[in-house]
């Protein structure tokens, strides 16, 4: 550690003011900052601050993310296995997960990096640590055989567009992670939905099972194909396809529990989000029109991103609502559109992300009416307290 | 009427006739800095052709339409103004529409009803009451081609990005060639969806501010 805070001072001078590498230096405080906490102290204005600053909120929810990442490994070998019909052990599988979620990963983190670190020396503003959490985010929600150069390009738009248009970390509008799958979602509509979830790539003298189809539980809905649907447990622990992080609602869980615990995720917006979803499932229970209506309202937060979603995407705490009271309303309509694009509209078998998008631009607008139902609340009671002296 | 007798020995191509000219292109430009005609920039720019005949299109109908109420602008009354230059513009766009159907009729096809949506492009009527009202036919005439053109150029521009990666073609030629696609290149659905429209017009604003600090309102 000595050695290498040594290194760390002795190359300082460079990238300071008159240094050789004075444009480099938003680079090198980064890394600086990653490695060591920096010796800097508040010189006016409050002096107490809390051990919680940016770095470990967003290393929180990274570890947070663990749980569902490996499961999706896992699973990455497991529906490759079971679409071929061979059998070759959880390690093995695991092994041709991490093969092929690993370039994902490091695509996403190096091109949305690289415009960070751009965006960081020309506006002369610190490298925030915000993107570690969307960069590992955006692999987690799409299709394992999602073309890397398509991770690179909707990272870059998301981190451009998303975030740095508005002025960079903390003032987004969107939520960058779900703003990249979007991007990919519109632009390239054949590699994001259909039989993508399970890679496919065949050995010599493999061959795909007969009767292999591929399609999500969701799809499977979408066309009415409620027979094919796999039990819920299975739904449960996420051995169904899906995006690489989503499908395993138990993994999403342990992240939920790391998230609450360590009071980086709202549970408020978690448990509100379920609720909507139960609420509108249940009514659709009720209705039972068609197939799709009959199945029971917890499927709804089993299949798909929903978990996922709601316990890593929807509490945002940059884009979600601020407000205590506006973070329910703001949950529950999330988890009320969500199932209503699933049953409703058969262009999109999954609602989860353009729920918390089209919530994401609303928030503002609830918070709004939130704090001013606040002050009217408070002026009627200020009026109710003079009114004696008055008479 | 005064401005007519202050400046009696104006050349055709005086610095400030230049600047009606120019300033629409750059710090007054129509669509950039001001904002209007939005509508039609996100609708006909799928592709660079429609955005060409689109652009030529509105140059023509403003150029003339701006001159036509310059020369009647001591005999409108004010009160019913609006209505002149309507019926103005919109004889205008029939001409146009005329025109497009008789010689490129495909397209006049694909610019369907936003021909005949010109009529209420908001840059059209805006300079027209803003300047031709007041201000004699060859100083109005090059303000309507001025304003044109920078909405053209925007309209183009736009087309030009949104053509190329939405549908790998320029001009409906293939643009990108055949081995990226080998490669494993896709065209961008997106860049056809109208959002994407709206994206690229806020990138060219966001280069042109970058570009000129005075156009940043930081009130």
């Amino acid at each position: 550690m000595k050695a290498l805070h040594d290194i760390v001072e002795k190359l300082k001078p460079h990238f300071e003011k008159g240094g050789r590498f004075e444009k480099f230096y938003r680079s090198f405080e980064a890394f600086e900052t990653f490695l060591f906490v920096q010796g800097n102290v508040t010189r006016r204005g409050s002096h107490i601050r809390d051990a919680m600053d940016m770095k470990r909120t967003m290393v929180h929810v990274v570890i947070a993310l663990v749980p569902a990442m490996l499961f999706g490994m896992w699973n990455v070998g497991a529906q490759h296995d079971q679409a071929i019909g061979v059998e070759t052990g959880w390690f093995d599988q695991f092994l041709f997960g991490l093969v092929r979620v690993l370039p994902l990963i490091v695509v996403s983190y190096v091109s949305g990096l690289a415009v960070e670190f751009l965006f960081a020396s020309i506006r002369n503003h610190e490298v925030n640590e915000g993107f570690l959490v969307t960069g590992l985010l955006i692999p987690l929600i799409i299709p394992v055989t999602t073309p890397l150069w398509m991770v690179a390009v909707a990272t870059v738009f998301a981190v451009i567009i998303g975030k740095e248009v508005f002025g960079g970390t903390g003032m987004n509008i969107l939520n960058p992670a779900l703003l990249a799958r979007a991007f990919l979602f519109f632009a390239y509509p054949s590699y994001l939905s259909g039989e993508v979830w399970i890679d496919t790539t065949l050995q010599e003298g493999q061959q795909l099972v007969d009767g292999f189809s591929g399609a999500t539980p969701l799809a499977m809905l979408t066309l009415g194909e409620v027979v094919n649907l796999p039990p819920p447990g299975d739904m449960f622990l996420g051995t169904i396809p899906g995006s690489i992080g989503e499908t395993s609602t138990l993994a999403v869980l342990l992240g939920a529990l790391i998230l609450v615990a360590t009071g980086v995720g709202s549970l408020r917006i978690m448990l509100s989000v379920v609720l909507g979803g139960l609420l509108m499932g249940t009514l659709f229970n009720l209705l039972a029109v068609n197939v799709y209506m009959e199945i029971p309202p917890y499927y709804h937060l089993i299949m798909g991103g929903f978990a996922f979603g709601a316990v890593f995407m929807a509490t945002d705490p940059v884009s979600a609502a601020q407000t205590g009271t506006g973070k329910y309303v703001y949950g529950v309509l999330i988890g009320v559109i969500t199932v209503l694009i699933r049953v409703l509209n058969p262009a999109f078998p999954e609602g989860m992300m353009l729920a918390i998008l089209l919530m994401n631009v609303f928030a503002p607008l609830i918070d709004h009416y939130v704090v001013q139902a606040n002050i009217r609340r408070r002026l009627r009671r200020l009026g109710r307290a003079r009114a004696p002296i008055k008479t | 009427m005064s401005e007519d007798s202050t400046q009696p020995t104006e050349t055709l191509f005086s610095v400030k006739n230049r600047k009606l000219l120019t300033n629409p292109l750059g710090p007054e430009n129509p669509i950039n800095v001001q904002v209007l005609g939005i509508c039609s920039v996100l609708a006909i720019t799928v592709q660079l052709q429609t955005s060409l005949v689109m652009a030529i299109s509105v140059v023509a109908v403003m150029g003339f339409a701006n001159v036509i109420i310059s020369l009647l602008r001591k005999g409108i009354p004010p009160r019913i103004r609006i209505i002149v230059q309507l019926t103005v513009i919109a004889s205008l766009v029939i001409l146009v529409d005329q025109l497009l159907k008789a010689f490129v009729y495909d397209i006049s096809r694909q610019l369907s009803v936003f021909v005949g949506l010109i009529i209420t492009n908001c840059i059209i009527m805006g300079r027209l009451e803003a300047f031709a009202l007041h201000n004699k036919p060859w100083p109005s005439f090059l303000d309507g081609i001025g304003n044109a053109a920078g909405y053209g150029w925007v309209l183009l521009a736009v087309g030009f990005f949104r053509e190329l990666f939405g549908s790998g073609t320029l001009m409906g030629y293939q643009a990108i060639p055949g081995f990226m696609y080998d490669i494993g290149y896709e065209n961008n659905g997106f860049m056809i969806l109208p959002p994407m429209a709206l994206i690229t017009v806020g990138i060219i604003i966001w280069v042109q501010r970058y570009k000129d600090r005075r156009l940043i309102d930081i009130s």
